[in-house]
């Protein structure tokens, strides 16, 4: 077999399909894709200032990199990366090595946020009394994300989330009857417009999670794909293992979740924006659904406790 | 041949004539996945001989 384009020996065959590209076919067939979805539902415009969320894994370098990239083409857009040091001893401080070491080669500024710093404990700390981390790391996550994009003056905020997540987020919203949050997925995030909070978009929405490993391992991004190690506890984990089988014997099923969930999220979001307000946290002046944030009540009612 | 398997830091000798028959083997998923054959990244579809140098990356990370 070899890749269908050029002829050259074969680095990877799409998923859902039997064509095979080399390596440098492959990365026009991707860079493509994210351009595409950038411009399909404006992701990025002129003038804009994208904050790039960044881990130090394959999915946030290569999102970084690729609007890199892509701004290169185009005036006036300015790039900044936010990263979020959970404090996850042999994980994250090693991912967070790689990162600054690719953004002192890209010249893009870093900034890192901390839980320590921010709200008193690393997640190494809380996991011993609170074993099942995962809610409240992403509650932390969310929080200081949003925190960052505002302080550091983003118009938007790119993450590196793919196909595989966005499946993964809407079959876990359904398995939940919780359509109220996914109203706010899609390529880019939010149901109303509001000053307190910076809008989330998605470059890598239409790849699946093997294409982009694929892609920054041919890129020479990362040599080493790390988990987070509590990521089995997490309800993500159960449904993503199990999509994962779901694939394997029915190819397609990710992407078919994702086009038909596209096709009902109109009506999602109009129906949300009626039965939804934002409103700004007494504690700490951050956008939430409450009186107080999820983040606050987290830091009253187990941070505190430890 | 040699077997790396990344995710649980193992080290296997697995005989394989394909990519695609050393997964089945090794009851891993293909979506789930990339397989490195002597540094290089290759298809279900690639020959393998027992002299390969084989070292196969899980694509789910994060958390």
């Amino acid at each position: 077999m070899v890749c269908k384009k050029c002829l050259e020996n074969p680095a990877i065959t799409l998923p859902n399909s039997n064509i095979s590209l080399c390596k440098s076919c492959f990365f026009k067939y991707f860079e493509r894709k994210v351009f595409k979805t950038i411009k399909d539902y404006k992701l990025i415009e002129q003038g804009e200032h994208i904050g790039v969320a960044c881990s130090g894994g394959k999915d946030s370098t290569s999102v970084l990199y690729l609007i890199k990239k892509f701004s290169e083409k185009r005036k006036n857009i300015t790039i900044t990366a936010l990263a979020v040091d959970e404090g996850i001893k042999g994980y994250r401080d090693t991912s967070l090595e790689s990162l600054k070491k690719f953004c002192d080669k890209e010249k893009i500024p870093l900034h890192i946020l901390s839980y320590k710093e921010s709200f008193g404990k690393d997640l190494d700390s809380i996991v011993k009394k609170f074993p099942r981390p995962c809610s409240i790391c992403g509650v932390f996550r969310r929080y200081l994300l949003n925190k960052g994009s505002k302080n550091l003056g983003f118009t938007k905020l790119a993450t590196g989330h793919n196909l595989d997540d966005e499946a993964q987020s809407i079959m876990m919203n359904q398995f939940r009857s919780n359509m109220k949050v996914s109203a706010r997925l899609g390529p880019i995030t939010g149901i109303v417009k509001n000053k307190n909070f910076i809008p989330r978009i998605k470059p890598l929405y239409f790849l699946m999670e093997k294409e982009v490993a694929a892609y920054a391992f041919l890129k020479g991004f990362i040599d080493k794909y790390s988990e987070c190690p509590h990521t089995n506890t997490s309800y993500r984990g159960n449904v993503r293992d199990f999509l994962y089988d779901f694939e394997a014997k029915f190819p397609g099923t990710k992407h078919n979740i994702v086009l038909s969930f596209l096709e009902i999220l109109p009506l999602l979001k109009k129906n949300q924006e009626y039965k939804g307000s934002l409103n700004e946290c007494e504690a700490c002046g951050e956008p939430c659904s409450q009186k107080i944030c999820q983040a606050c009540t987290y830091v009253e009612t187990v941070v505190k406790k430890i | 041949m040699k077997v790396f398997i990344e995710r649980s830091h193992e080290h296997k000798e697995v005989p394989a004539s394909s990519v695609a028959e050393l997964l089945k083997k090794l009851k891993l998923n293909p979506t789930a996945v990339l397989v490195v054959k002597n540094g290089k990244l290759v298809t279900e579809n690639t020959k393998l001989k027992n002299t390969d140098d084989i070292k196969i990356l899980s694509v789910i990370s994060g958390g």
